[in-house]
């Protein structure tokens, strides 16, 4: 996920080695060495339980009848699509990710705006609003749910009764809204960090040329730093869009899925281990790859735009 | 000019009120958990309780602190096995640089991007058959596997900034590779290895996924832990605040503490 990392790397061409070419092929295989261990283990945790993921998505097989086991084709496929299920959980799922995405990137900028101009107390405030994404995820969904939007004690609805509105069941009557506001809650820091190392990264020369020019303050942001931040905001972007399309922590917790809350990694869960079946959950974890491929591809694209500007090709 | 300044003062008011507004939520809780428990959940809320320590011995007395220790023990673990084996890597990457660099960074980074979806099934299958169930080795060298790819790219950045006049300069004294590594290197990117290292140990401290799921009883570590004080018989808010609290502040704490170096990881590439 901090996979913003773009340092230039400027290499001398390979023949500058010290060594001739044996010693070239010798340092080749001592990064191999580094290298290797690194790779092997992730490839035997993340990727060969994948290929098991597709081969048992190929069966039919309930944990609860061991015995029928038997190889089933695409039949799980079958069922996911014509089960109501799974499409509903992709609504949820592009609704829930989508809507926390847009509210975390408008409340971060909001943030790494404020936070960029020096005040009194920069520092602490700076601290105390990166402490939402430190704090443990399953801590705020609980802490959310019983403390602040609990419908008879919950401060939220305290605080609408002090303007005159009356109290909400956040829970119950607006699932969607509350898991959205956790996460927005939870990933608006994380945006922010992002935004506000592009705003240092500007060069203050233009924006003080851009003053001395007479520009007001709204015209300079949105014609010299917005453009600026642009590449910041396309990262932030991506990113947490990766995150929050596997978020599966404050809907545990929170809602359990009910009210349109369920998402792809809630009803994989839901499946597979409550529902015992192996086949079909699997079918439904290639689907959910699938559709994180679609987001992850356009991210890599992105990055890979950053990676050529920096010049880590060589 | 006094117009001027008057408007800065008034942005900096807004700044404050939003901030607070935002860190509400924790500093509430915190504040819960010094209540005693029929002030915690009550309706117009109380703001002058009688503050007690009580509901942390509480806490205590349902036993939490072995669930930290799973939580401590898995998430150092699974940070000092990452940098172990992230840093030759990264090392391989950017100062020894492979072939197909771009190739071993975009694999290590998809990997993170794949959802948990994609490997939950199998993994909980196997280590069923091996009885590697409720089990904190095995939850620790999962934890490895989500935190690799994490720490690769935030290495490899890190070293990157590492002045190549630096290193060539250990080859040209004909210092071995321990040495280069160790001696030379390392030092320089200190400062990194923390921040990657602090990163790692916040994810696998606060992950609830995988911990809810592939244990039971004795090795279950704080997250899904936390869930067991929701009480649908008594109160029980300020117990789960107290609890809560606890949960947070070795994170929150080291993030503070370490705020530079944390935010220098998390946003790399946009500060280069």
């Amino acid at each position: 996920m901090t996979a913003l990392m773009t340092s230039p790397t400027r290499r001398r061409p390979s023949g500058a080695a010290p060594a001739g070419d044996s010693g070239r092929r010798g340092r080749l295989a001592v990064s191999r060495a580094l290298l290797w261990p690194a790779l092997a283990t992730s490839i035997v945790l993340t990727q060969i339980p994948f290929l098991l993921t597709i081969y048992y998505s190929l069966q039919s097989w309930n944990m609860l009848r061991p015995g029928d086991r038997g190889f089933a084709g695409l039949d799980n496929y079958a069922d996911v699509l014509r089960d109501g299920s799974f499409l509903s959980s992709l609504g949820a799922t592009v609704a829930v990710t989508g809507s926390a995405v847009v509210a975390s990137t408008l409340l971060g900028m909001l943030f790494a705006v404020l936070l960029d101009r020096r005040f009194v107390g920069r520092g602490v405030a700076r601290t105390l609003m990166i402490t939402p994404f430190l704090v443990m995820p399953a801590a705020a969904a609980l802490i959310w749910k019983w403390s602040i939007l609990d419908a008879a004690t919950g401060m939220a609805n305290w605080g609408l009764g002090l303007v005159g509105l009356p109290p909400v069941a956040w829970n119950t009557e607006l699932p969607m809204l509350t898991i959205i506001l956790v996460l927005t809650w939870q990933y608006t820091p994380f945006v922010m960090l992002i935004l506000l190392a592009g705003l240092q990264a500007q060069d203050k020369d233009v924006l003080e040329a851009a003053a001395v020019d007479g520009a007001g303050a709204l015209r300079t942001f949105g014609e010299i730093t917005l453009p600026h931040l642009r590449q910041y905001v396309e990262i932030a972007v991506l990113l947490a869009s990766i995150m929050l399309l596997q978020v599966f922590d404050p809907i545990a917790i929170m809602t359990r899925g009910t009210g349109g809350t369920k998402t792809l990694s809630y009803l994989l869960y839901e499946r597979a281990f409550v529902g015992l079946e192996v086949g079909e959950a699997a079918a439904y974890g290639v689907m959910t790859v699938l559709v994180t491929i679609v987001v992850a591809s356009v991210a890599l694209r992105t990055l890979f735009k950053v990676f050529s500007k920096e010049g880590i090709d060589r | 000019m006094t117009s001027s300044r008057l408007r800065a003062a008034l942005i900096t008011v807004v700044t404050w009120v939003l901030v607070l507004m935002f860190f509400f939520p924790v500093a509430w809780m915190v504040f819960t958990a010094f209540k005693p428990e029929h002030q915690a959940a009550t309706s117009p809320p109380t703001f002058a309780p009688d503050l007690t320590l009580d509901r942390f011995g509480a806490v205590f007395d349902r036993d939490m602190m072995p669930y930290l220790i799973n939580s401590f023990s898995a998430s150092l673990g699974s940070t000092l096995l990452v940098l172990a084996l992230a840093i030759p890597a990264a090392y391989a990457l950017s100062i020894r640089p492979v072939t197909n660099v771009r190739d071993a960074l975009f694999f290590f980074i998809s990997t993170r991007f794949m959802p948990v979806a994609a490997s939950i099934i199998p993994v909980y299958l196997l280590l069923q058959s091996v009885g590697g169930l409720d089990n904190i080795t095995w939850l620790t060298v999962l934890y490895v596997g989500v935190n690799l790819p994490i720490a690769v790219w935030m290495m490899r950045s890190f070293l990157a900034e590492v002045p190549r006049e630096v290193i060539e300069a250990a080859q040209l004294d004909g210092a071995r590779l321990g040495t280069e590594i160790f001696r030379v290197v390392l030092p320089i990117v200190l400062p990194g290895v923390a921040a990657a290292g602090l990163i790692c140990f916040i994810f696998a401290w606060n992950e609830f996924f995988l911990a809810n799921l592939l244990t039971a009883q004795v090795a279950r570590p704080t997250p899904p832990f936390l869930t067991s004080f929701v009480d649908g018989r008594g109160q029980f808010l300020a117990v789960l605040s107290a609890a809560a609290t606890v949960a947070i502040v070795p994170v929150v704490l080291a993030g503070w503490i370490a705020q530079k170096q944390l935010v220098r990881g998390l946003a790399m590439g946009a500060i280069k």
